[in-house]
């Protein structure tokens, strides 16, 4: 029988479990490493006069910003609308096809935003492939335009809904099922024992991959501008792109970094300062919640979500790559380029894990300020442009180590710099359900800090490692911009080829890549899908800490 | 078996790390690259030039390393760069580029010999850069539906009732926009800014690039759309033949924007005699040949003909500003175009 207690860790008791002063300096240099990007934008914003600052404290600036906070909110929400559900249905329900649903509804996470844009646009946009389909059948002679708000919300919301919809699945399946047992035993129906019992469970992955959300939207140029929706990236963006006056955009960076640590604190605060860990596991199988007359509505959400954010940027990929095939494209580029992404996504995956594990041990078991900042000091990078990373490593790597620049290292660091939180989350939260009694317990048996890591800890973190590897793999696949600046001349993957071809106009050459991208990235996903479905799902017993 | 795990995820991701660093043709680094080779910094697409640098190496025995980009992030790249660039020649897709390349003195100054050649609208003034082809504004239209003489001598003409439902054009791209940026220097920004209220009150379709503005004249959707003038062809030699054919702007119309794709030597290059022949090369007889017959550009260099049918650029005046000087007038450009609800 579990015992379900939930209260604020005491002050007191100020962990030091795993907090050996190694690990704070390693700490330390990972912290030191993902904040390369802002002290570049420090020291590009000191060189600011009096012009400078005129051309962004305007109303325009503060309207811009405006403008993304409320695309974040708004695609932050109706990522949480969509992920939540879907990771429910998927997790505990006898929903048809659950296996299948499982990885197909994970799957818009492959997709590029731009490619995601460019598909909305090619199908549903004025030359929209659909339209004609849909005038038919409805009668409907014009659709609304969906360039501006309705469309960066839409393409938005449906490729990074999955962050939400795997961080969640994954809570849910460790969740205990003896609770909801305890909840009935205690009156509650299951609506209210989901609401009063599990969904304050699964508060800290929903705020994870909301915040994912949130920040990945701040970030965005490639959906926004395609979709025609003012964004404050457009403002850095110009200043880089147009004007050619990084002084501007960089003050406009550390605006947006600003922005983003509001968000943070925010979400911080939200978080609560409760914790939940389990001690014990066992095998008991949770139990399957029939659907009963939900079945079709849930059937018909399940579909409509994956054919908007799945079959139909799909669809617009495959009819350009089977009107490329006529013309006989050279396929060799496509596989090498496919090595390459491989190769450098996997590099970057696993730097990352190794990055994650310092910062996720010390924010996990330590309180006070060291704790606080090691559990966001990752996000930094994340929140920014990936121009704007790859342009301070551009300058860093030049200047200071022209040895690492334009080689394959320096792509895979700034793959670290700009995933890291997506690594750090899952083992975070994988560490907080564990607990720090186990380490206790082992320490007490007279074993060291290290054999204590190695036989108690890293295996029951390894789930929350491999989650976050697989996240950064899939979004390093996709990344473009500082591949794109960083890589060795002459190197390829397959996101610089799908560049390659839709810069030229020639959509037919991008179809190919974009598609063998979208099957590379299903592997890792089917895995991650399956390794989640047949974990274990441990007994937890909440104590106070 | 969760070690064993882990353990061969790193086993795959090293090996195909090691794969991965096979792959590139060249290593990075000065040392490894041989004493004739030259690095190109290029904001042109490989489609297009990869073509013309392979016949390059051939002609000359001269090897290229060529880093491919977007124009724009190549010069923010150089820039951040500074004295420690690789690169030797930067080409770029557009005159802006190159200024702001230029006005940081990171370009070296071109012999004479090169400078010359090149007609002066499409040069810096101070010799820092030369044009090597040029792309010219027109209203590309539906030959089904309209002739030549129906459409307006000047872009302007385009805001009468007339056209309401019949154009259509891409805002967001970087050529619309500088012919914007155009516009305001020619014209002021108020006259700007009526005819773009013109436009919208014609209630235009936007369309994401110039490829599907003119595939969606080509498939009947409008009848006219504001392109770079060889976009028709590169459509068509994807999608076959397409009922769409260029209008020019001429006498200094705002509409009649000329831009120029050029090149420059950076004053760090290693390897400026390398870098100089190249410069050579593309406005030379190879290279104006090459983008005149396969980017259907226009020839700089007197005495180079466009292969197709184009009006000459006497006829056209280009307005007369400063191409690389463009860059000033971009912000205010993109605030109209948010202001009429065009962005």
């Amino acid at each position: 029988m579990a015992i379900a207690v939930r209260s604020a860790p005491r002050r007191a008791e100020a962990g030091r479990g795993g907090s050996a002063p190694g690990l704070l300096i390693m700490g330390a240099v990972i912290g030191a490493i993902v904040l390369l990007p802002v002290a570049y934008l420090v020291v590009r914003a000191s060189e600011a006069d009096s012009d400078s600052w005129n051309l962004i404290l305007r109303m325009r600036t503060v309207w811009l910003a405006l403008r993304s906070l409320g695309l974040a909110a708004a695609v932050t929400l109706a990522a949480i609308a969509i992920g939540v559900p879907a990771a429910w249905l998927t997790a505990r329900t006898d929903l048809p096809g659950r296996r299948i649903w499982t990885l197909l509804l994970a799957l818009p996470l492959v997709i590029p935003s731009y490619v995601g844009a460019f598909a909305l646009l090619a199908a549903l946009g004025p030359r929209g492939l659909l339209r004609g389909p849909i005038a038919r059948v409805t009668g409907w002679e014009t659709l609304p335009d969906i360039g501006g708000f309705p469309g960066a919300f839409i393409a938005l919301t449906l490729f990074t809904y999955p962050y939400v919809y795997l961080l969640v699945g994954a809570a849910i399946r460790g969740l205990d099922p003896g609770l909801e047992d305890a909840a009935r035993g205690l009156g509650m129906n299951r609506w209210r024992g989901f609401f009063r019992l599990t969904l304050p469970l699964l508060r800290p992955s929903i705020a994870t991959g909301g915040l994912l959300v949130a920040l990945y939207t701040l970030h965005d140029f490639g959906a926004v501008s395609m979709m025609r929706f003012q964004a404050f990236t457009q403002a850095i963006y110009l200043q880089y792109k147009g004007a050619f006056d990084r002084t501007p955009a960089a003050i406009l960076s550390l605006l947006l970094i600003a922005v983003a640590a509001l968000i943070l604190i925010a979400e911080r605060r939200a978080r609560g300062r409760a914790r939940y860990s389990s001690v014990r596991s066992s095998a008991r199988p949770p139990q399957q919640i029939p659907l009963g007359r939900w079945r079709t509505p849930a059937l018909i959400f399940c579909s409509v979500v994956v054919l908007f954010a799945f079959v139909m940027p799909m669809a617009v990929i495959v009819w350009w790559f089977v009107r490329g095939l006529a013309s006989g494209d050279e396929a060799r580029l496509t596989w090498v380029a496919a090595g390459g992404s491989v190769g450098v996504a996997a590099a970057g995956a696993v730097m990352a894990t190794f990055a994650a594990l310092p910062l996720a041990l010390i924010a996990a078991r330590r309180r006070g300020w060291v704790g606080a900042l090691a559990d966001r000091v990752s996000w930094f990078g994340y929140a920014l442009p990936g121009l704007v990373v790859a342009l301070s490593f551009v300058f860093f790597a030049a200047n200071f180590t022209p040895a690492l620049y334009q080689t394959l290292p320096l792509v895979v660091l700034a793959y670290v710099v700009l995933f890291l939180p997506q690594s750090v989350e899952p083992m975070r939260t994988a560490l907080l359900q564990v607990g720090p009694r186990l380490e206790e317990v082992g320490r007490s048996l007279g074993r060291s800090r290290g054999q204590v890591f190695r036989s108690v800890v890293a295996p029951l973190i390894s789930r929350g490692a491999l989650a976050g590897a697989a996240l950064v793999f899939l979004t390093a696949m996709k990344e473009l911009p500082a591949t794109l600046l960083l890589r060795p001349t002459g190197f390829e993957t397959l996101a610089t080829r799908v560049w390659t071809g839709a810069t030229a106009g020639l959509y037919s050459k991008a179809a190919g890549p974009a598609l063998l991208l979208v099957v590379i990235c299903a592997v890792p996903l089917y895995f991650l899908a399956r390794k989640i479905e047949v974990a274990q799902v441990p007994e937890m017993e909440m104590h106070p800490e | 078996m969760r070690l064993r795990l882990i353990t061969a995820v790193l086993g795959i991701a090293l090996l195909a790390t090691a794969c991965g660093d096979d792959a590139p043709a060249a290593p990075p680094g000065s040392e490894a690259e041989g004493e004739g080779t030259v690095t190109v910094y290029s904001g042109r697409d490989e489609e297009f030039v990869g073509a013309l640098f392979d016949q390059f190496e051939a002609d000359t025995g001269i090897a290229l390393d060529v880093r491919y980009g977007d124009s724009a992030e190549l010069a923010a790249t150089i820039l951040e760069e500074g004295d420690s660039s690789p690169a030797d020649v930067f080409l770029s897709q557009d005159a802006g580029s190159l200024g702001a390349i230029g006005a940081e003195g990171l370009f070296t100054e071109l012999p004479s010999d090169i400078i010359d050649r090149v007609d002066e609208r499409f040069r810096s003034e101070d010799g820092l850069w030369v044009g090597t082809s040029g792309r010219g504004r027109v209203a590309a239209y539906n030959t089904d539906k309209l002739s030549d003489e129906d459409l307006p001598d000047s872009i302007l003409g385009f805001t009468d009732p007339e056209w309401k439902g019949r154009i259509g054009f891409p805002p967001t791209n970087s050529s619309f926009q500088a012919f914007v940026a155009a516009m305001i220097e020619l014209e002021g920004e108020d006259a700007t800014r009526t005819f773009l209220e013109g436009l919208v009150a014609n209630e235009p379709e936007l369309y994401e690039d110039n490829g599907s503005t003119v595939r969606a004249i080509a498939a009947g959707d409008v009848e006219v759309g504001f392109v770079n003038h060889y976009y028709i062809y590169e459509v068509a030699a994807e999608d076959g033949e397409i009922p769409v054919a260029n209008h020019f702007f001429t006498a200094g119309d705002p509409g009649a924007l000329v831009n120029s794709a050029g090149a420059g030597i950076l004053a760090t290059s290693a390897n400026p005699e390398g870098a100089q022949t190249l410069i050579e090369y593309l406005t030379g007889e190879e290279g104006q040949t090459y983008f005149s017959t396969e980017t259907w550009e226009y020839p700089v260099v007197a005495g180079y003909e466009p292969s197709v049918d184009l009006v000459p650029l006497d006829e056209i005046e280009s307005p007369d500003i400063d191409l690389s000087d463009l860059a000033g007038t971009i912000e205010p450009a993109l605030d109209l175009l948010a202001e009429v609800g065009l962005l």
